[in-house]
């Protein structure tokens, strides 16, 4: 399949940037939609002009790096998927893709379709941890957890830190992310100890690097590929309003 | 925001509650009785008073809400799919919400301030305030942005209504999708019960009782 690309190129992070109009012929459809930018970056460089700057890692749905916003939508058009497991098989003949970076004030953009997403690890220093004694790991029976619990907590713990959430917001903002960080372990009994301290100083951090405020739109659940439940922006809620009631 | 809102829409309960008091046919004395007793009751006084500090704390809020939201993203897409993923009435809360704001200021300048600053309508006047509403309501703009504004507000709503619940924390799989239907119930018994108003009095002429056409 042939495919119009206007990809988002700019040189570095006080760069204007603009939209660049490229060819790409003979692509596979059982490419991966990053499979099909290596080949067009190993284009650019036989021509001797700059590769296009993506973000990506493990290439397998797992590290959270691909960060891409394809004609209008997080990592494309395929829900529940990351940019590296979306195949060039959801395109169509000659269809024009226009590939931006993630917008938002917390994530600035750093060279083309690289972002810098250390808003996020300021977020989890605030409060993304417990704290526990060195040593042997406990046996995993001695503390029995309540099976949906425990499921709710694992559901939440899938996200992988991508910012689809911020990024298909139309207000930028990260509740998805946090709230399911601050899910994960306030589900479980070693979350519980520093729960309330938890959730004030991530929400303040998370106010402070610029993300927008939740109006409940949705698109984040829409768009986060690993289907992370809004209902964990309402526990986070939740635990915000009784942490601040109790004074935390 | 959550909280103000919720507590505006009891108030929308009461309210049309009492003004359908007025297609009673009885020449608008029941109307007429409810609101004299509401300005004579001190409890309705002070609910009354928590009522526009609602209204004032909602708009604050929500002014607060959309300029830092506006801030957090300076550069915007050029391909934007964030209808794909959401809908409309979650995203123009501002403009549904602005859209009764300046309808409430019509509304309050129309009866409000008569009835209960100036004193020109009501208790010995010309006209008493069931007559005051139903001649606004036979003016065609009046009707038809009282119309207009109820849908608006019916919009609002059905978005609104949820996302409270979901603000204040109240969100889990199996009533959730009740709150939606319960929203967009209610969005649409206050457009239909609102919106009466205007097509009976203005298209149906209605309340002849109250004031007969001439
Ligand atoms: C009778 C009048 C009104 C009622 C019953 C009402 C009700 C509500 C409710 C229930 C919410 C949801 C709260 C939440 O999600 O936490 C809400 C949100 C909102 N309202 Fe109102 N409202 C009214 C008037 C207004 C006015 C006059 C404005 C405008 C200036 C306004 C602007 C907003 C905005 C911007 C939001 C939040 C946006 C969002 O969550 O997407 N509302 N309102
Ligand atoms: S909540 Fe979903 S979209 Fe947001 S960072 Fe986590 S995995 Fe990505
Ligand atoms: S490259 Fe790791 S999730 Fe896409």
């Amino acid at each position: 399949m042939n495919l119009t690309l206007k990809v988002w190129r700019q040189k570095n992070a006080s760069d204007k940037g603009a939209f660049v109009t490229y060819n790409a012929k003979n692509v596979s459809e059982d490419m991966s939609f990053l499979e099909m930018l290596d080949v067009l970056n190993e284009e650019l460089v036989e021509k001797g002009d700059q590769p296009i700057a993506f973000d990506h890692d493990c290439r397998e749905g797992i590290c959270g790096m691909c960060s891409m916003y394809i004609n209008g939508r997080a990592h494309g058009p395929q829900n529940g998927t990351t940019t590296c497991q979306l195949h060039m098989r959801k395109f169509k003949d000659g269809e024009t893709i226009t590939i931006e970076p993630w917008r938002a004030a917390a994530f600035p953009v750093i060279k083309d379709l690289v972002v810098d997403r250390s808003s996020f690890d300021r977020i989890i220093a605030a409060g993304g941890f417990i704290s526990v004694n060195t040593g042997n790991a406990q046996d995993a029976n001695s503390l029995p957890i309540a099976k949906k619990d425990a499921d709710d907590a694992f559901a939440a713990a899938a996200c992988i830190g991508c910012g689809a959430c911020v990024a298909s917001c139309k207000n930028s903002s990260a509740m998805l992310f946090v709230s399911a960080k601050v899910s994960q372990l306030a589900l479980l009994p070693q979350g519980r100890p520093e729960a309330a301290t938890r959730v004030l100083n991530m929400v303040k951090q998370m106010d402070e690097e610029g993300f927008g405020n939740c109006t409940n739109t949705g698109s984040c659940e829409a768009e986060c590929p690993k289907e992370i439940s809004l209902e964990n922006i309402a526990r986070m809620n939740r635990e915000f309003l009784f942490a601040s009631l109790a004074g935390a | 925001m959550a909280l103000t809102g919720l507590f505006l829409i009891t108030f929308l309960v009461e309210h049309l509650y009492t003004n359908l008091l007025i297609f009673a046919g009885d020449g608008g004395l029941a109307f007429n009785e409810a609101s004299h007793s509401m300005v004579h009751s001190i409890f309705i006084r002070v609910v009354e008073i928590v009522l526009f500090a609602a209204i004032i704390l909602h708009v604050f809020q929500a002014l607060s809400l959309t300029r830092e939201n506006a801030k957090a993203r300076p550069v915007k897409y050029a391909v934007s799919g964030v209808n794909q993923t959401s809908d409309w009435f979650s995203r123009n809360m501002g403009l549904t919400g602005s859209l009764i704001l300046f309808f409430i200021v019509v509304h309050l300048n129309n009866y409000f301030v008569p009835y209960r600053i100036t004193g020109t309508v009501g208790d010995g006047q010309e006209y008493s305030i069931a007559q005051c509403v139903v001649l606004a309501l036979r003016h065609p703009g009046y009707a038809g942005l009282y119309l207009v504004s109820v849908i608006v507000l019916g919009f609002h709503l059905n978005h609104g209504f949820q996302s409270a619940f979901q603000s204040i924390g109240f969100n889990n799989k199996t009533y959730m999708p009740l709150l939606k239907l319960a929203g967009t119930g209610l969005a649409i018994l206050f457009t239909v019960g609102f919106g009466a108003f205007p097509v009976l009095i203005f298209l149906f002429k209605f309340c002849q009782d109250i004031l007969p056409l001439n």
